[in-house]
This record gives structure tokens, C-alpha cells and sequence, in this order.
């Protein structure tokens, strides 16, 4: 029964030895890849952000920011710009801290009510709902949007809040989202976690967002 | 499947007919969920803030990786004792360990079912829902996961290093290790949104394009041999031929899942051209079944199980179409950015997982209901024809239903409306949108009825043709098997 390999193509021993070594070396690069990866897509700190440092993932502070979605002609697509100031429920001056925890609270409550069932985050979850990738620029919440005058709110941030607290009795469509017990807390948190996700650059994902209401660069 | 007669020698075996069990069990709840869900798409009211969608879905998929991971240990613990020639060290445990872990499992669902949401703390992350798709399980089951599957993984390892450690055997334990040890990459919580996407598609990833196809690389092989009286030498080599290929292209394929969640633009090449490269060994995988078919077919070698070499031909089929060929049409970049997270990504998923995994492990369910019964020559019957007719044909039409949906969702929200909430409901609901979703839930149907003609053929298949063997052999000791049917 024992036969003798003609040659190497027909050895149980080459091939396994090859699958050793592809297998490793696939694993090593993997790995030595992550560990590039890795730190580029931890968050940045408060004072690179001030600094106008480019960052993948900034800090929880760029809450306090105004934050665009514009066509960068190097890259040859949109990449999220964070600018001046803006109030966030009233306020711009959030500390690191405090901003840190409504973050945190904002990514706990994302998966307790599991979101991403539904929703696509980052383009990947549900199919049922909306992709919330770029939710906070989305054109429905702007003040051309119907959703600051269905909630009786001012601002983007309220909208949103007051609209995750009771979805089902804010309805735009036959599908309506349920409710899932999302107290006033919560709901703020939450938006701070979609202003935040907002913020990372995604390398033009979506692409052209809004390209047909609102623009390109949503107001 | 389900009666207690039995002439399975081993405890190792009888152990596997447990966990195949509970394995046919879940995919009926991962039917039954999947098809509520589809009812939703089209009745958006039905069981509205009851058992929301997310609910339906979460239980769907959940459903689905247990089962094809019980259906998967079942499978080992059934080819263990065959492989070593002793029976598993450590088989005790192994048997605490199976109800310790579908007692978990059923609290889970439970929970899921009953409690459905937590507070935003990480109470309910250790409690109640992980909120991770796949991955939902709270912290205290993937705790008890985890043990389990050391339990599970140290049977196996001592009882391949006393009994015969053969190449198929050293191909799992090396992979099971593997695949034991990602799922600790899906076990901790962090605020930032780009970080645990990244190491989630680690355990997913890993898991489906990596891992799990070894596995099946590993057990298609063993079946094989099983079925066909094919050459094991040849089929270790092809393991190993597999293995490289597998790895080397899945590893750092990867990569096509880190074009868009705030990676590095490098992954654009690296995801593209490594994953593009994936096909190649699921094409080999189909050659090798066929060549090894073609071969022992001119040898006059009788298929000794027909039912379960019908359903590896649909794997390697299935792998090959479903993640080969529907997998391809999206990992590229320049195509992701308008097709990821449409309804593309469920239309290739769902071929895949059907193809590539399904598949194979109802096939190793016909080889245990032979060894349960031990039947000489395992015939198809007419319900396990229409079983595996039903299956294939509702999962493909499915497929087509979510592939043009897909189609007009990257057109339409993607590229015209530029993916807003508006555009997204504009492309929910166009006429092309609604029929598809028709379709899939037409099909879904056919799936489901699929599934019970193939539940009754396990459950029947073996006593039938049992009796068929007995009368077959006293009435005519020179009749062909299978003869005595007609009698
Ligand atoms: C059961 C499914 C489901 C779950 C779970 C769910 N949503 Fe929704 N969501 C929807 C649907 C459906 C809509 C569209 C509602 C409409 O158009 O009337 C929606 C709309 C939204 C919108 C507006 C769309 C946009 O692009 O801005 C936001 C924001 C949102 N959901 C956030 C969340 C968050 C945050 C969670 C988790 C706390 C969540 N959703 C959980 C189904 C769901
Ligand atoms: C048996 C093997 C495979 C299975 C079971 C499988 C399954 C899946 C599933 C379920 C998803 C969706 C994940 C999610 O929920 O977000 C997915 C995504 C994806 N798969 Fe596969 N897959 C397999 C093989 C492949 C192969 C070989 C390729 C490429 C050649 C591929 C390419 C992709 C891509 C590009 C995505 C991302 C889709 C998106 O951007 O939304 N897959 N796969
Ligand atoms: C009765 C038949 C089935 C129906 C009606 C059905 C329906 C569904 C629905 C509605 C979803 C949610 C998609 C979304 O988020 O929009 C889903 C997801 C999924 N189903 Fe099924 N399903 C069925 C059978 C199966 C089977 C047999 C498998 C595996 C073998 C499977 C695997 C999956 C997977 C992997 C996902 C997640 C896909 C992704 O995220 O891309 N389903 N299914
Ligand atoms: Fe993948």
C-alpha cells in the first residue's frame, strides 16, 4: 500500500509543511497589520483635536464641534470636517470627562436596545432601518427637515433625543421604529454616540451622502 | 433520529446524537424566526412593539450559529472514536458540559424572547443582550461558552494523543483551537464604534471564511471516505491543499471588511486582492468531490449513503456559489461602497451559510442515522428528496429575491438618493423592493416546508429502511439493498 511519492506535488509531507507556513505567515502579517491599524482607530486625545490634528476617530470632545461632510478632491471623496463650536443641548464646553461618559453611556445603550438588529452602524447590522452612519447630518433633522417641527424642538440634537424617546408616535413612514424604553439620558447619550460616529472618517462611506436633499454638504 | 433504539457502540457517538438533536431543533427556531421576520418587511404592523423585528432577527441568526456549532461538535464527537479507534477520554464531562450548555441556551432565548432590551449600563451587557450582531449573547453565556468549548477541545485533544491521531484529526484540532480562540476576540466592551467593528469581524470573519471552511474541508474529506470508500490518502493530501488555500487567502481577506468603519485606506488593496483570491480553494473543494465521485463511480463503488452524498454535492456546490461566486460579486471596493450593508450582503449570506455549512452538517445527520440504525445502504426516500428539492430551491430563490432588491437598493438609495433616511425609504419602497420581498417570503415558505419533509425523513428514514434490510436479507440473502423496497 505504501507508495512512494513521485514527486513533491504528490507528498502528504510537502503539503503540510506548505499549509504550516502559509498559515503562519498569513497569521504574522495579519497581526503585524492590526498593530498598525489598531492605534489609528483609537481615539484621539482632547488636545490633538484642538490642535486640528487629522485623526480616524476622534475624541469624545468633538461633541462641542460643528461637524460637515465634504468632498476632499485629494482623496476623491467626502470625508467628515470638524469646525467651529456649536452648542450640543445648549452647551460647548464639555469636558473630557463628562463627554467621555455620555459616550460610553451612548455605546451601552446602542447595544442593550440592540440598534444594530435593525440598523446598519457603519454599514453593518440590520437591513430594517435606516444606515445610521451619517444619521446626525442627515437632512430630515436639519431645520429644512420635517423633524424639529414634529418633535416642537430648535435644534438637531433635541430632534433626535425626543424622537428616540418615543419613536413610534413620530412616525414617517409605515414602517415605524418601536419603542424600546429609552429614557431622557439615554436618548442624549445616544445622540452623542451618532454625533460621534459621524465624526469618524469612514474613507467617503456613504457615498455623495444626501446628494439628493440637503446637498453634499448637509447643513 | 429522535427514538431511543440504537446500536451505537460508542459513548463518544451517542453523545454526538444529542447534540445533533437539539442541532435540528434550533434550525427549525431559526426558520420560524427568520420567516417572521420577512413578514415584517412586508407587514410592518404585525407583531409591532410584541416581538419587534430586531427580536426575530436577533433569535434567527442566533439560532443559526448554535445550531451549526452544535451540529458541528455533534459531528466531531461522532467521527472521534471512529478516527482514534478508543472511545473519548473524558466522555463523563463531555456529556455534564452538553446539558450545562443547552440549559444555557435555553435561559437565553428565554431572556431574549421575554425581557428583549436592558438599560443602557453594562448590566444588561452581562445580562440581558450583548447587542452584537452574532454575537448577542450576554457575558455570562460567552463565559459559559468559552468553558464548554475548553471541555469540548480537551476531549478531544486527549483522546487523539492516546488512541490514532490521523491527518483529518490533526487538521481539527488544530482548527477548532483556532476557532475556540477568536471567539475571545468578541468578549469586551469599548465606547468607540471603529474599534469594535474591528475586532468583531475577527470572530465573524474568521470564523466563516477561515475556520469554519476548514472544518468543512476536514469533514467533507472524512465524509468521503465514509461514503464512497474514497482513497485517505489522497484526501489528507488534499486537506492539507485545502488548508493552505484556505488560510492564505481567508486570513488576510479579512481585509474586505475594513474598506468603510474608519480603517486605514491600505485594507482597500489587501481586502480586494486576498479576498478575491477566497473562491479559489471553494472551487477546489467542488473539483475534489466530483474527481474523487467520478473515480470510485468507475470502480463500481456503490454510494453507501446516498442521501448524505447528495447533500455534500450541495455543499460544495452551495460553498461555491454562495460564497465563491455571490461573495466575489461585492469584495471589491470601487462595488462595496454602494452595495455594503444593502440587500446584497443577506442574498450572498444566506447562499453561503446554507451552501457551505447547512449543507454538509445535514449531510453528516444522514450518516449518524445510519450508524444510529446501522443500515448497510442508505436509499434516498421520496421525503428526503423533497428535503433536499425544497431546501435548495427556497434558499436559491430566496437568494434571487435579495440579490435584484439589492441590485435596486445600491442604485437607488446608494448611488441616486445618497444614502439618507429619505433615500433609504425610497428604495425600501419601490415595486421592485416589494416584490422581491414577496419572493423572499414565498420562498422562505418553501424553505420551511423543505424542512419538514427532511425532519420526517430523519426521523423515519432509519426505522424504514431498518425493516427494509431485516425483511430484505431473510426473504432473499442475494438481493440487491434497496431491492426489497418495492416488496
Ligand atoms: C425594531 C427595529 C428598530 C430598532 C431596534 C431600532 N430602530 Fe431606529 N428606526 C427603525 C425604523 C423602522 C426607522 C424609520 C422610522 C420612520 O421612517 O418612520 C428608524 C429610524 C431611526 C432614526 C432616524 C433615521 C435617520 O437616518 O436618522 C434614528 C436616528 C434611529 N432610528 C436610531 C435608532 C437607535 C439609536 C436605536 C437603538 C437605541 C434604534 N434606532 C433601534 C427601526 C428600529
Ligand atoms: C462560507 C463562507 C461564507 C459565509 C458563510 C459568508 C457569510 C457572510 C455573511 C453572513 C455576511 C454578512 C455579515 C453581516 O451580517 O454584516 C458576509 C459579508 C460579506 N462577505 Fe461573506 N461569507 C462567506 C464567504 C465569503 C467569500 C468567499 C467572499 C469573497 C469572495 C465574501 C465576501 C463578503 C463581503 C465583501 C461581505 C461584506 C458585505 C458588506 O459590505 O455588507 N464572503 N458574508
Ligand atoms: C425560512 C427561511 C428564511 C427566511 C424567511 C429568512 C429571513 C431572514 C431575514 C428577514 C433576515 C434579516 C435580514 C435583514 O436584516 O434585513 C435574515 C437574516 C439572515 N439569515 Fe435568514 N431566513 C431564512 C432562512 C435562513 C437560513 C436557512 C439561513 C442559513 C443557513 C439564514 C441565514 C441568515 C443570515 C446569516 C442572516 C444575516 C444576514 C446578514 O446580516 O447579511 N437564514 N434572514
Ligand atoms: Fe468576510
Amino acid at each position: 500500500m505504501e507508495e512512494r511519492p513521485t514527486s513533491v506535488w504528490g507528498s502528504t509531507r510537502f503539503w503540510r509543511k506548505s499549509a504550516g507556513w502559509v498559515t503562519g505567515v498569513s497569521a504574522l502579517l495579519l497581526i503585524w497589520l492590526s498593530a498598525d491599524t489598531v492605534p489609528q482607530i483609537s481615539m484621539r486625545s482632547a488636545e490633538d483635536l484642538d490642535a486640528g490634528k487629522p485623526m480616524r476617530v476622534p475624541p469624545p470632545t468633538v461633541i462641542n464641534h460643528k461637524i460637515t461632510y465634504e468632498f476632499d478632491a485629494r482623496r476623491g471623496h467626502e470625508i467628515p470636517i470638524i469646525g467651529e463650536k456649536e452648542a450640543f443641548f445648549g452647551r460647548n464646553d464639555y469636558s473630557e470627562e463628562e463627554a467621555n461618559a455620555l459616550l460610553t453611556h451612548g455605546k451601552l445603550t446602542v447595544q442593550a436596545k440592540n440598534c444594530m438588529s435593525c440598523h446598519t452602524l457603519l454599514g453593518n447590522g440590520g437591513y430594517y432601518a435606516p444606515d445610521l452612519t451619517k444619521a446626525w447630518l442627515d437632512p430630515a433633522w436639519s431645520d429644512q427637515g420635517p423633524y424639529m417641527a414634529m418633535t416642537g424642538t430648535t435644534s438637531r440634537e433635541e430632534a433626535m433625543a425626543k424622537f428616540l424617546m418615543k419613536p413610534s408616535t413620530y412616525p414617517t413612514h409605515a414602517r415605524r421604529m418601536p419603542e424600546l424604553g429609552i429614557t431622557e439620558d439615554e436618548a442624549k447619550a445616544v445622540v452623542a454616540f451618532l454625533k460621534h460616529m459621524a465624526s469618524i472618517d469612514t474613507n467617503g462611506f456613504p457615498r455623495n451622502f444626501a446628494k439628493i436633499n440637503g446637498g453634499v454638504n448637509a447643513k | 433520529m429522535l427514538s431511543k433504539y440504537s446500536e451505537v457502540k460508542w459513548e463518544s457517538q451517542k453523545l454526538a446524537i444529542n447534540y445533533f438533536r437539539v442541532a435540528i431543533i434550533l434550525f427549525l427556531a431559526n426558520l420560524l424566526f427568520g420567516l417572521l421576520a420577512a413578514i415584517q418587511y412586508l407587514y410592518p404592523n404585525f407583531l409591532f412593539e410584541i416581538i419587534d423585528f430586531s427580536i426575530n432577527r436577533t433569535l434567527h441568526i442566533n439560532a443559526l450559529v448554535v445550531w451549526l456549532l452544535y451540529a458541528m461538535i455533534g459531528a466531531v464527537y461522532w467521527m472521534l472514536p471512529e478516527e482514534t479507534g478508543i472511545e473519548t477520554v473524558g466522555i463523563g464531562l463531555g456529556k455534564l458540559l452538553f446539558y450545562i450548555l443547552t440549559a444555557a441556551i435555553a435561559v437565553v432565548v428565554l431572556v431574549f424572547l421575554l425581557i428583549q432590551v436592558g438599560a443602557g449600563d453594562i448590566k444588561s451587557i452581562w445580562l440581558i443582550n450583548e447587542g452584537r450582531e452574532y454575537l448577542e449573547a450576554p457575558r455570562w453565556a460567552d463565559i459559559g461558552i468559552v468553558v464548554v468549548v475548553l471541555g469540548f477541545l480537551a476531549n478531544v485533544f486527549l483522546t487523539a494523543f492516546k488512541g490514532r491521531r490521523t491527518g483529518i484529526l490533526t487538521v481539527l484540532m488544530f482548527d477548532l483551537l483556532a476557532l475556540a480562540g477568536l471567539y475571545l476576540a468578541g468578549m469586551f466592551f469599548t465606547k468607540n464604534i471603529s474599534m469594535d467593528q474591528f475586532w468583531w469581524w475577527w470572530v465573524i470573519h474568521l470564523w466563516v471564511e477561515a475556520t469554519w471552511e476548514v472544518y468543512v474541508a476536514a469533514v467533507v474529506g472524512w465524509g468521503l471516505i465514509k461514503t464512497l470508500g474514497a482513497n485517505r490518502k489522497i484526501v489528507e493530501m488534499w486537506i492539507w491543499i485545502e488548508l493552505a488555500m484556505l488560510f492564505g487567502s481567508g486570513i488576510l481577506g479579512l481585509g474586505h471588511h475594513y474598506f468603510w468603519i474608519g480603517t486605514p485606506e491600505y485594507w482597500w488593496e489587501i481586502g480586494a486582492l486576498f479576498s478575491a483570491l477566497e473562491p479559489v480553494p471553494l472551487i477546489g473543494m467542488f473539483v475534489h468531490v466530483i474527481y474523487d465521485w467520478g473515480k470510485q463511480a468507475g470502480k463500481q463503488h456503490e454510494i453507501n449513503n446516498k442521501p448524505a452524498f447528495a447533500w455534500f454535492v450541495v455543499n460544495t456546490f452551495g460553498n461555491f456559489l454562495g460564497a465563491g461566486v455571490w461573495g466575489f460579486m461585492h469584495t471589491l471596493p470601487q462595488i462595496n461602497i454602494y452595495t455594503h450593508g444593502t440587500q446584497w450582503t443577506p442574498a450572498h449570506g444566506h447562499l453561503a451559510f446554507y451552501g457551505a455549512y447547512a449543507a454538509i452538517l445535514i449531510g453528516m445527520m444522514y450518516i449518524v442515522v445510519q450508524g444510529k440504525y446501522g443500515i448497510r445502504q442508505m436509499r434516498f426516500t421520496a421525503a428526503g428528496k423533497w428535503g433536499i428539492s425544497l431546501l435548495t430551491i427556497g434558499l436559491i430563490g430566496m437568494t434571487m429575491a435579495l440579490t435584484i432588491a439589492g441590485y435596486q437598493q445600491s442604485m437607488i438609495e446608494r448611488a441616486e438618493f445618497g444614502s439618507t433616511w429619505a433615500g433609504y425609504f425610497a428604495a425600501q419602497n419601490s415595486h421592485w423592493m416589494l416584490q422581491a420581498m414577496g419572493w423572499r417570503l414565498a420562498m422562505g415558505v418553501v424553505t420551511m416546508l423543505g424542512f419538514v419533509f427532511l425532519f420526517k425523513d430523519l426521523l423515519t428514514i432509519g426505522p424504514k429502511l431498518k425493516a427494509e434490510e431485516a425483511a430484505g436479507s431473510t426473504a432473499n440473502a442475494n438481493a440487491p439493498a434497496g431491492a426489497a423496497a418495492t416488496a
